[in-house]
């Protein structure tokens, strides 16, 4: 199985005229068994179609043309516009909100992380690449055209969480390079605040059969790895972790600004060697170099398994 | 972005705020009559965007205009932790029973503003949630929702402040949860925040930081305060050579090569995207490497983009030989990096084969460009060879031509 | 008539040049701005671009089977089908 997606789910792709989402909606349709993408959004375009998906005005009127609810929306639209196009998603019954747009202020994001709390929506994203079920089905530009996701992800029992789009795919090569193939990945973005966060995906993961272990991305700035550290313990999770942390230089540089708009490290929480050792006291390891992780989360799962942890 | 004490008053000032009757003074002599204006002791504080202030010297008390005007003249040519004043603000010397703290932030894990309250101000709030824990009120409010006077009296009560003063304080917390979020700041502060003999309160100094990718829904606001679009207070100034790669950023909307930050080595990199350029600026330091800059290339640069920022890292002096390093693209395409990177070493006259030291960028369209490389005889790598392991190789081959 | 820069070549037919109506598909199709309109409409290779070629075959779909020729220097003189 997989996590928040499946071959049935439905998506639209709100802004799908736009040229990246033009590229992004060909790359759902080509990947897997074929992404349902029922419409696209763009105010104005009605009518249209971009690779046979008809482009509509409103979210409501392509609700209306499926029939049915939609299940999910990639958002593409410019920062400006991407509280508004979230908030019709969510107002219109969609319950799965990929945010795909940079460089949204934090109160933006937060008005539409409460909303969506308020509805029973989830939001992953802003900032991020979508999620990839490895051969069956991806929403959003994660992987890139068919062909390349598929060079890189394959089936299998890792989940990925990723705070980078880019390494969500690098790390998933390299495991299935290893025989390791993944459950779900999923790109969640690098911001200060994020629709969901390691933890908040952990009991997705969970409640997968098919995830044995999981594998994460991370970079210095906020506690979010903090809160997993927790989650992990709390929880007594069944699921070993294997994190990997890059940006260890920024330590040394309090106040600069790179990567992520999250990165940027303001405090003693939040850099890299004090998350490091947070996440190491909840038992989770952190790989030194990404070529590391195949073996290690392999012999933390057959550790799990002959201490009779993990069901089948 | 950071704004100045006298801006962050300013702005607590237009929500209603109480604040003294300050003066802003880029002078000696404008010093000297904001100090006639205010009449009586004055303080005169140093507007710099660091901390530490009182301990630099940059902030005096004087008695007089005279005695203003010469502080103010002192502190006026006194850096502090690398930074010169923007100017001084003069303050009336205010008689102050007690002093508080008021500030609004960010959770990221609850993803909602929290209102932060204390009776002891005057200090570093994270210094008395540390030794005070029972002296800091907390409570999380909506974005969605207007901010109420409640939320921010039972902020306020749970430091066991009552009477007066919680009727006195509670719309000013109220004020500042609201200017948090009407100007997208990032954090807001009042401290101290002063109860005065007559029992009224006081805003005695402010921190504000604003949101720079809200930084355009607030250009009146900006331009009031007179902060210009080019003002972007980093930690630390851009050197000649980021703007430099601004400028290359800008040349055309395709793509970004951007964030390019100098360091002071000898292997230049053009690197990406987001996360692959963190860990590959980690291996190169882990393998003994020099980066001579970090930056982060993305989202499919054109050939003239990219070639303009190799040969902004190529033309650095000290740098010796360049690695074209990615993690796996799928947007950006390979071929496009290595023409543009080719292009930049014949441009330059260098020869592509010696110049680069490694191209390790799998993905998208990676054939055509890896028939490029090999045109040019330039050392290239394919996904098999990991990130760590690229850096490595760069940095053994930039060692063995140094040698 | 031809451009070359370092890694890409554009070979159009002459007649094909001449022609303003297949100049502007040609203006229109390539999304870097390889080709151009003279003031009379005929066309223009703008070799500052070239290098800029996406390899999308837009030129290609049209135009003439032949009639434009997109050469890839650094593949030994490949042309693009
Ligand atoms: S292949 Fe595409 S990019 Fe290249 S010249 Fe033709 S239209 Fe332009």
């Amino acid at each position: 199985m997989s996590i928040l997606i499946d071959a049935e789910t439905t998506f639209i792709v709100q802004g799908i005229t736009g040229r990246e989402a033009v590229n992004l909606t060909r790359e759902c349709l080509d990947y897997g068994s074929g992404a349902k993408v029922v419409g696209g959004v763009t105010p104005g375009r009605l009518g249209r179609d971009v690779h046979g998906v008809p482009v509509f005005d409103t979210v409501a009127q392509a609700v209306e043309h499926h029939g049915a609810p939609i299940d999910g929306s990639v958002v593409t639209v410019p920062p400006a516009f991407t509280k508004d196009a979230v908030f019709e998603a969510i107002e219109n019954g969609v319950k799965l909100i990929v945010i795909v747009t940079e460089r949204i202020p934090r109160r933006d994001v937060a008005e539409m992380v409460e909303l969506a709390a308020l509805r029973g929506a989830r939001i992953i994203g802003p900032n991020c690449l979508g999620i990839i079920v490895p051969d069956v089905i991806k929403m959003g530009g994660i992987g890139g055209p068919a062909k390349n996701a598929a060079q890189a992800y394959t089936p299998g029992p890792i989940g990925v969480i990723s705070r980078s789009g880019g390494m969500t795919t690098e790390m998933s090569s390299t495991l299935s390079a290893a025989g390791l193939g993944q459950s779900t990945a999923v790109s969640i973005g690098g911001d200060a605040i994020i629709g969901s966060s390691y933890a908040e995906l952990m009991p997705l993961f969970e409640a997968d059969a098919q995830t044995e272990g999981i594998v994460i991305y991370t970079e210095p700035g906020g506690r979010m790895e903090a809160e997993l550290a927790g989650w992990v313990t709390e929880h007594s999770s069944r699921l070993p972790v294997v994190a990997f942390m890059a940006g260890r230089f920024m330590d040394e540089m309090p106040g600069m600004s790179f990567g992520h708009a999250g990165t940027i490290v303001e405090g003693k929480e939040d850099t890299a060697s004090e998350k490091i050792a947070r996440l190491a006291q909840a038992g989770i390891s952190v790989a030194e170099r990404i070529e590391d992780i195949p073996e290690m989360i392999r012999s933390k799962i057959s550790e799990r398994s002959r201490a009779g942890g993990v069901s089948a | 972005m950071r704004f100045f004490e006298f801006e962050a008053r300013e702005i607590v000032k237009r929500a209603g705020i109480p604040v003294t009757d300050f003066g802003f003074a880029t002078s000696r002599e404008a010093a000297k009559e904001a100090a006639e204006r205010i009449g009586g002791s004055v303080v005169i504080k140093s507007q710099v965007l660091t901390g530490g202030r009182m301990k630099a010297g940059g902030v005096k008390f004087a008695d007089t205009p005279e005695e203003a005007a010469a502080h103010a003249e002192d502190i006026l040519a006194l850096e502090i932790g690398g930074h010169m004043p923007r100017g001084v603000l003069v303050d009336p010397k205010a008689e102050v029973e007690q002093e508080y703290y008021a500030g609004v932030v960010w959770d990221g894990l609850r993803k909602q503003p929290v209102m932060l309250f204390s009776d002891m101000g005057g200090i570093d709030i994270e210094q008395v949630a540390e030794e005070h824990p029972d002296h800091v009120g907390r409570g999380h409010f909506s974005t969605l929702l207007p901010v109420s006077d409640f939320q921010a009296k039972q902020v306020i009560a749970q430091t066991g402040v009552s009477g007066s003063p919680l009727n006195r304080i509670t719309p000013i917390l109220t004020r500042l949860a609201r200017l948090f979020l009407e100007h997208d700041l990032t954090l807001a502060e009042i401290n101290p925040l002063g109860r005065l003999k007559d029992g009224s309160f006081v805003a005695l100094d402010a921190h504000m930081d604003i949101e720079n990718e809200a930084r355009g829904r607030h250009a009146k606001l900006l331009a009031d305060l007179g902060v210009g679009p080019e003002e972007t207070r980093q930690a630390r100034e851009a050197t000649p050579f980021e703007l430099a790669g601004e400028e290359v950023d800008a040349t055309d909307h395709r793509g970004v090569a951007g964030n390019v930050t100098e360091f002071d080595g000898n292997l230049g990199l053009v690197i990406g995207a987001g996360g692959g350029s963190l860990t590959l600026f980690d291996a190169v330091r882990a393998h003994g490497g020099k980066p001579a800059n970090y930056c982060e290339i993305g989202g499919n640069p054109s050939v003239a983009k990219t070639c303009g920022l190799a040969k902004l890292v190529l033309g650095k002096p000290g740098v010796e030989q360049i690695a074209v390093m990615m993690s796996i693209v799928s947007n950006t395409r390979v071929d496009i990096v290595a023409r543009g990177v080719i292009k930049a070493c014949l441009e330059l006259g260098f020869d592509p084969s010696e110049k680069i030291a490694i191209f390790r960028i799998p993905g998208a369209w990676e054939e055509e460009g890896f028939k490029i490389l090999e045109k040019y005889g330039v050392d290239y790598a394919d996904r098999s060879v990991s990130l760590n392991e690229a850096a490595r190789r760069a940095v053994e081959k930039i060692q063995g031509v140094a040698a | 008539m031809r451009a070359e820069a370092t890694f890409i070549a554009v070979e159009v037919d002459d007649a094909i040049a001449a022609d303003p109506e297949t100049a502007r598909r040609l203006t229109e199709a390539c999304p870097v701005d390889i080709y151009a309109q003279d003031g009379d409409g005929r066309l223009e290779l703008v070799e500052s671009n070239l290098d800029e070629c996406v390899l999308c075959r837009l030129c290609l779909d049209a135009t003439p089977s032949g009639a434009v020729k997109v050469i890839k220097l650094y593949d030994g003189g490949a042309v693009l089908a």
